[in-house]
């Protein structure tokens, strides 16, 4: 995690070597007359990133000429996984985070994607009843797992408690971090790190709201842990 | 991410084949550190071998010790009764790192593991010789603020990052490992190493070993312990500095005590010279304050680190003080 002034001056590197990428960039496609060399320089560049970086199977593809076919050359994997309730046999690729699969193999969008690093809570699911960061894991190791999302919360058309709370105590602003949040705060309130507003604003911490809705999220997760006595 | 291969161990012994002649495989537990590494093509393994499935996750008390099986999550593992009682300082130590998602999903093997979040090293475009070697240090005249006053070389001033590590060190565990041969037992404070000049390397386990439990001896540290991390913000942040206090009162005299410190070097660091001045001693502002100096003494800040100068005896005599009760 950056932090600090730190994080300041080395973004601006970053920013000056990407700068610089793009211009080269810009300058090759200036310099490229139509869409068929332009498609050859991508072709011919996966096959090279592949030989540098693939598995036997990919180099052995490589060498071959498989071209455009290179893609089929990567293994895949069938994976079980029950979603929502649901059983899904997926085929994926190793590499695929189960946030990835959620969102574009699923169409399960309602988890999602803020930082992809794990660092700010916006992907949070359940595994096995478990709130885990669905970016940081890879859907091949959750083979048999049972998976909840936002959208596996409610009961048909009545909401989820924490939801209707969320919405009672205004919650969220910009909404994005706002499924991540409730999937933690289910959560939090099942282990038994919701006994106090303290306990809560700790145990909560791994969902960033830039929003700053943050008092209003510890109001709903008391409220629902009070059984809704408390409003 | 680059693509890599996936294998299934099940099994100690799988799992230490699968790794024989595969100097580019890594295995993976929890993830947490090495999927965010591979997403930034700081690690490139060819292959991945998930050791989920390794029946490493007991935590159990033995003969003298507590034993933690290596893939006992972070959160079971500061939730669990036995280590709470017997070892409080480790589950607060725990419960100090990370978020509530990544304790659920971090082992404590892997909680070992993760590599430094130093940003020259996350960087690809800048120079770090831990994540290749002889390209230089980046930190070392650049952005150090979050960098080690202790132990540190002009090949690399990184910190590791962990808290459990820090209780760890300071409560003599060992670290036991299976290789091709067997396995054998490393002392928590020889498991990790300083950068010297081989700052890639990390840790003494060898490429074809795995962690395979952590052994905490018995102690009489449960009583009085307290684990203090300063950060830029109040949770869910790395730190500039923690300290883990641990003291064996008898009334107010100090009959043992252990700390340690993190955020400062390379590796998780032990102070012993300063826990010896305090046996014996009645534990005031004073004893503290003098373990402290000791502490800090060898203590080298960078342009941007030498305020840790000045807040690492603070947070030792903190420390001290709430694990002694004194405040």
């Amino acid at each position: 995690m950056l932090t600090g002034s730190g994080s300041i001056v080395l973004t601006a590197l970053s920013i000056t070597v990407i700068t610089m990428n793009s211009n080269k960039k810009s300058n090759q496609s200036k310099n490229e007359d139509n869409h068929e060399s332009r498609r050859d320089f991508l072709k011919t560049s996966s096959i090279l990133t592949a030989i540098v970086v693939a598995p036997s199977t990919v180099s052995k593809a490589a060498e071959f000429n498989l071209g455009e076919k290179i893609n089929a050359a990567f293994e895949t994997t069938p994976v079980n996984l029950t979603v929502n309730g649901i059983k899904k046999q997926l085929t994926i690729e190793p590499r695929s985070t189960l946030l990835d699969v959620l969102r574009e193999q699923m169409d399960l969008t309602g988890t999602k994607k803020g930082c992809d690093y794990g660092q700010c809570g916006a992907c949070t699911v359940h595994v096995n009843g478990q709130r885990v960061l669905s970016c940081l894991s890879l859907a091949v190791m959750q083979e048999g797992k049972q998976v909840t999302t936002i959208e596996g919360l409610a009961k048909g058309e009545e909401l989820h408690p924490m939801q209707q709370a969320f919405i009672k105590h205004d919650g969220f602003q910009c909404g994005y971090c706002t499924p991540g949040q409730i999937m933690s705060a289910v959560a939090c309130i099942n282990e038994g790190h919701a006994e106090s507003k303290e306990d809560i604003k700790e145990f909560m911490s791994g969902n960033i709201c830039r929003c700053g809705a943050y008092p209003n999220i510890v109001k709903a997760i008391q409220e629902v842990k009070n059984g809704g006595q408390k409003s | 991410m680059i693509q890599f291969q996936f294998e299934r161990a099940s099994t100690v012994k799988a799992a230490v084949n699968a790794m024989v002649n595969n100097a580019n495989a890594k295995f993976i537990a929890g993830g947490t550190n090495l999927v965010d590494l591979m997403k930034r093509n700081v690690m490139t393994p060819a292959k991945l071998i998930d050791i989920n499935t390794v029946p490493l996750g007991n935590i159990q008390q033995l003969q003298g010790k507590t034993s933690i099986g290596a893939l006992a999550l972070n959160s079971q593992v500061a939730d669990d009764k036995l280590i709470q009682e017997k070892h409080p300082l480790l589950a607060k130590a725990l419960n100090a790192g990370a978020s509530a998602q990544i304790r659920n999903m971090a082992t404590v093997g892997g909680n070992m593991m993760q590599r430094t979040r130093c940003a020259y090293f996350y960087d690809t475009a800048l120079p770090c010789n831990k994540r290749q070697p002889g390209s230089g240090c980046g930190a070392l005249e650049g952005v150090n603020r979050m960098h080690a006053i202790f132990g540190a070389s002009e090949q690399c001033i990184a910190v590791h990052p962990s808290d459990m590590c820090v209780a760890l060190v300071a409560l003599d565990a060992s670290v036991v490992v299976a290789g091709p041969k067997g396995e054998r037992r490393i002392p928590f404070g020889e498991f990790h190493r300083l950068p010297g000049s081989q700052p890639d390397k990390d840790n003494n386990l060898q490429n074809n070993e795995l962690i395979i439990s952590v052994e905490i001896p018995d102690n009489e540290f449960n009583r009085n312990t307290h684990y203090f991390k300063v950060r830029d913000r109040a949770s869910y942040a790395f730190a500039l500095i923690s300290v883990a206090a641990a003291l064996h009162m008898d009334g107010q005299i100090i009959k043992e005590a252990r700390l340690a410190m993190g955020g400062v070097a390379h590796k998780p660091w032990r102070l012993t010279d300063a826990e010896k001045s305090m046996v014996g001693k009645r534990a005031n502002a004073e004893t503290f304050q003098q373990a402290a100096e000791i502490a800090m003494q060898g203590a080298k800040a960078y342009k941007h680190n030498a305020f840790k100068l000045k807040m690492g005896p603070n947070v030792i005599v903190e420390a001290l003080k709430n694990a002694a009760g004194i405040v």
